[in-house]
């Protein structure tokens, strides 16, 4: 059993890895698609195709809104049949192209074979640009631009690359099917990411609950022959692949409130992510397909799969392909049971991020009634940022921001580990996040008005 | 599918509840309790149920008539009031005074609070507290176990109180102890409260609990940590006049005291560092208590003590924060 893994709080929910032996199969295409334009985590991608216009699979369809944002690529080849607001999986309007499938072509210059490339581009830059065109972002959760993650600010140096392999959600398999299943184009993304990172040293952490992956991976780095690459086992708990908690349990070093990983010289990549990154740098793939679970405690388990799906593709289809949803299903999760979304829409459709259709049962979701307070504090035992949940719900609840922010209540990852663990049933991460809105309200509009209060200054200088 | 539930995460919940985990607390005292109801028989068996009966009575009572409120006697929290109260009294007890204790134990010290997870004292102790206060000698005349239902028992002091006695005449206190056998303090029984009587019985349920992670050891350790340093400089210094950490350890309400009432959730610090200092407070005070008090036993008095600085260790003790200094 490893001993390794984060010092502060966590929790053992059990890990229900049902799917887990169900090897990944491909779903065939749908009629029609619809792309979302928010794939990704900052501004929204801007639509390069108009409607009638016909596009194959891979082709750019919208480019980068900002600085942090990702070009679009189309999953399938068809006619684009609209481009309008559709509600995404908790019922906001977002703009999507809707795709009519036509076929399944691709652009010039993809390689859809399995053989595996091993040699690895020269030129960094190159490579990034690369990792930027095919739409690549981090595919744990945050959906962060993977290009302006590789790309650290000049002056800080990445002194350890961490491939996040610990899947502490329950439930989800995607990963660990990939582990066992593309284990060497893994490997070849990470040795791509340690180059563009100046060939810092790479871990390859894995939680101990998935030893397959783990012996498969050893092997595969043994027949590669990467050296300053390694794999480390991790004790399993929860949320260690939290980017903050697996810096901690790998490098024993903790990110300062506010900071960014590259700031204690960690740079924290996703296993699907790694994957994407090899098949955009040597295969010329762009991120269109992604690996998901259907999986649920009221799911017999010849009915869970894992899916090779591309995005764009209602989760309303794939629940159908899937043999239906069930009946005792009280809650649709789109991620983990710990920090998933529920779906209010099963007509969304999958996102690069997407990791699962999730069924959950009434006995296992509901939330039980709440009590009083009694001060048990297993809250605070579980909190893995080392705060008090208990004393930020009072604050909140007296309405005090100045000593919510002195009890760092914008540290909080939302990772659920309070509300997990109350016995007394109190909605504690609901409010937490509604306090950790404010105060980070309150230091935003602070930080703008020394802004403001510097320039007037300069202004008045000059005069 | 017609129904679904959209809420934010997490949607899952650890297998525990406020009755769960009173109901392990009353798992944890029942080898103790059956114990005590062996050896000391029937009496111990009123004790327990009139303690137990009027707290949950009491407290339905007053949230259904005085606060209007929804009912929390399911929660268990107030039979383990009264166990612990009974545990805390001697066999011999009459009933209408445990009716006494534990109406104040749940009446005074918990709903006046507002209930559960108000209170700033731990009810039972408040409760046994008050009988001593007003029922001397009712409750310093222990039964030395005699036997099963029905055998004779003898009334007499507790070891505490021959040495408490010895003390205040000037005597040496070896000869005191040196009848006290360790042996069969731990496996045996010896003239005391009710639940004290067997200290493996205990330490049993107090194991339990610790593996079933409704407490967590820091609390109770720094206790016994406080306790065995302080009697050990003093016993070296004069053991003719001081008793040895091991007799302070074992004998009177430290196990019951530092395994079950110091470590009761709504009295006691919630950070790790508090729960230590809390700790070693009541260490402290039980021993000046027992070394120049003029009662026998001071744990239900440092642990009431030490409740009463819970807010303000609260204040200034709190968890490491990740990535902060």
């Amino acid at each position: 059993m490893a001993k390794i893994t984060f010092n502060i709080g966590g929790v053992h929910p059990d890990d229900s890895k049902i799917a887990k032996d169900r090897p990944i199969e491909v779903l065939p295409l749908p009629q029609t698609v619809w792309v979302s334009m928010a794939q990704h985590l900052g501004a929204p991608a801007k639509p390069v195709v108009a409607v009638g216009d016909k596009v194959l699979a891979g082709q750019v369809i919208a480019e980068p809104g900002g600085f942090i944002s990702a070009f679009v690529h189309s999953p399938v080849s068809g006619t684009v049949k609209s481009i309008a607001p559709r509600k995404d999986l908790a019922g906001n309007n977002m703009t999507h192209i809707e795709i009519a499938v036509e076929g399944d072509e691709w652009v010039e210059g993809v390689d859809l074979s399995d053989t595996l490339v091993t040699a690895i581009p020269e030129d960094r830059q190159a490579i990034l640009d690369k990792i930027k065109a095919c739409g690549v972002v981090g595919l744990g959760g945050a959906t962060f631009p993977t290009h302006v993650k590789l790309n650290p600010a000049p002056g800080s140096v990445a002194e350890c690359l961490i491939i996040n392999g610990a899947e502490c959600e329950p439930f989800l398999t995607s990963d660990y099917r990939i582990m066992l299943e593309k284990t060497k184009e893994i490997i070849v993304g990470a040795a791509i990411m340690q180059k563009v990172l100046g060939g810092c040293r790479c871990v390859i952490a894995i939680e101990d609950n998935k030893p397959e992956a783990i012996s498969a991976m050893r092997k595969a780095l043994g027949e590669l022959g990467y050296s300053n690459m390694e794999v480390l086992p991790l004790m399993k708990k929860y949320p260690q692949g939290g980017e903050k908690q697996l810096i901690d349990a790998v490098m024993h070093r903790q990110v300062g409130s506010g900071a960014l990983p590259i700031s204690v010289g960690a740079v924290v990549q996703n296993m699907a992510t790694a994957l994407a990154v090899y098949e955009a740098v040597q295969k010329n793939k762009p991120l269109v397909t992604n690996t998901l679970t259907v999986t649920g405690d009221c799911l017999p388990v010849e009915k869970q799969h894992n899916y090779l799906f591309r995005i764009g593709m209602p989760l309303s289809y794939i629940a159908e392909y899937a043999g239906g949803v069930p009946g005792d299903a009280a809650k649709i999760v789109s991620g983990g049971p710990m920090m998933g979304k529920a779906i209010a829409n099963l007509d969304a459709c999958t996102v690069k991020g997407s990791s699962s259709l999730l069924y959950l049962s009434e006995a296992m979701t509901k939330r039980g009634e709440q009590s009083a307070c009694i001060r048990c504090g297993k809250c605070a035992q579980a909190c893995p940022m080392g705060l008090e949940p208990f004393l930020l719900y009072r604050l909140y609840k007296a309405g005090n921001t100045d000593e919510l922010e002195k009890n760092a209540v914008h540290d909080c990852i939302e990772c659920g580990c309070c509300l997990y663990s109350c016995p007394a049933n109190i909605p504690l991460l609901d409010y937490i996040r509604q306090a950790k809105g404010q105060v980070l309200g309150i230091i935003r509009a602070r930080a703008a008005a020394a802004k403001a209060a510097a320039e007037a200054a300069k202004t008045n200088e000059k005069k | 599918m017609d129904r679904i539930l959209v809420s934010p995460n997490p949607h899952i919940h650890a297998p525990v509840s406020t009755r769960s985990l009173m109901r392990d607390v009353v798992i944890a005292l029942l080898p103790a309790s059956l114990v005590s109801v062996i050896y000391y028989g029937l009496p111990a068996l009123v004790v327990f149920a009139v303690s137990i009966i009027t707290c949950v009575g009491l407290e339905y009572l007053i949230e259904r008539f005085l606060m209007h409120a929804p009912s929390t006697v399911g929660d268990l929290s107030a039979v383990v009031t009264g166990l612990l109260l009974a545990m805390n009294l001697p066999s011999s007890t009459p009933w209408w005074v445990v009716m006494i204790g534990a109406a104040v134990a749940i009446g005074v010290a918990k709903m006046t609070f507002g209930g559960i997870g108000q209170n700033v004292f731990n009810p039972a102790l408040v409760g046994r507290v008050f009988l001593l206060v007003s029922f001397p000698a009712i409750m310093t005349t222990w039964v030395i176990p005699g036997g099963y239902f029905g055998a004779d028992a003898v009334t007499g002091a507790t070891p505490l109180g021959l040495v408490n006695e010895a003390i205040l005449q000037g005597k040496s206190v070896t000869s005191v102890v040196g009848d006290f056998s360790y042996c069969d303090r731990l496996f045996t029984f010896m003239g005391g409260s009710a639940g004290e009587a067997s200290v493996l019985a205990l330490l049993a349920g107090w194991i339990y609990l610790l593996v079933r992670r409704v407490v967590r050891p820091h609390i109770t350790v720094s206790i016994w940590a406080t306790v065995a340093v302080i009697s050990l400089i003093f016993w070296l210094c004069n053991p003719e006049r001081f008793t040895d950490p091991l007799f302070n350890l074992l004998s009177g309400g430290m196990i019951l005291g530092s395994c079950f009432m110091a470590t009761d959730y709504v009295t006691s610090p919630m950070s790790t560092k508090g729960g230590i200092i809390f700790g070693v407070g009541i260490g402290f005070i039980t021993m000046m208590i027992r070394y120049f008090g003029s009662y026998p036993e001071g744990v239900s008095f440092a642990i009431l003590i030490m409740n009463a600085t819970v807010p303000l260790i609260n204040m200034f003790c709190h968890q490491k924060k990740y990535g902060r200094k």
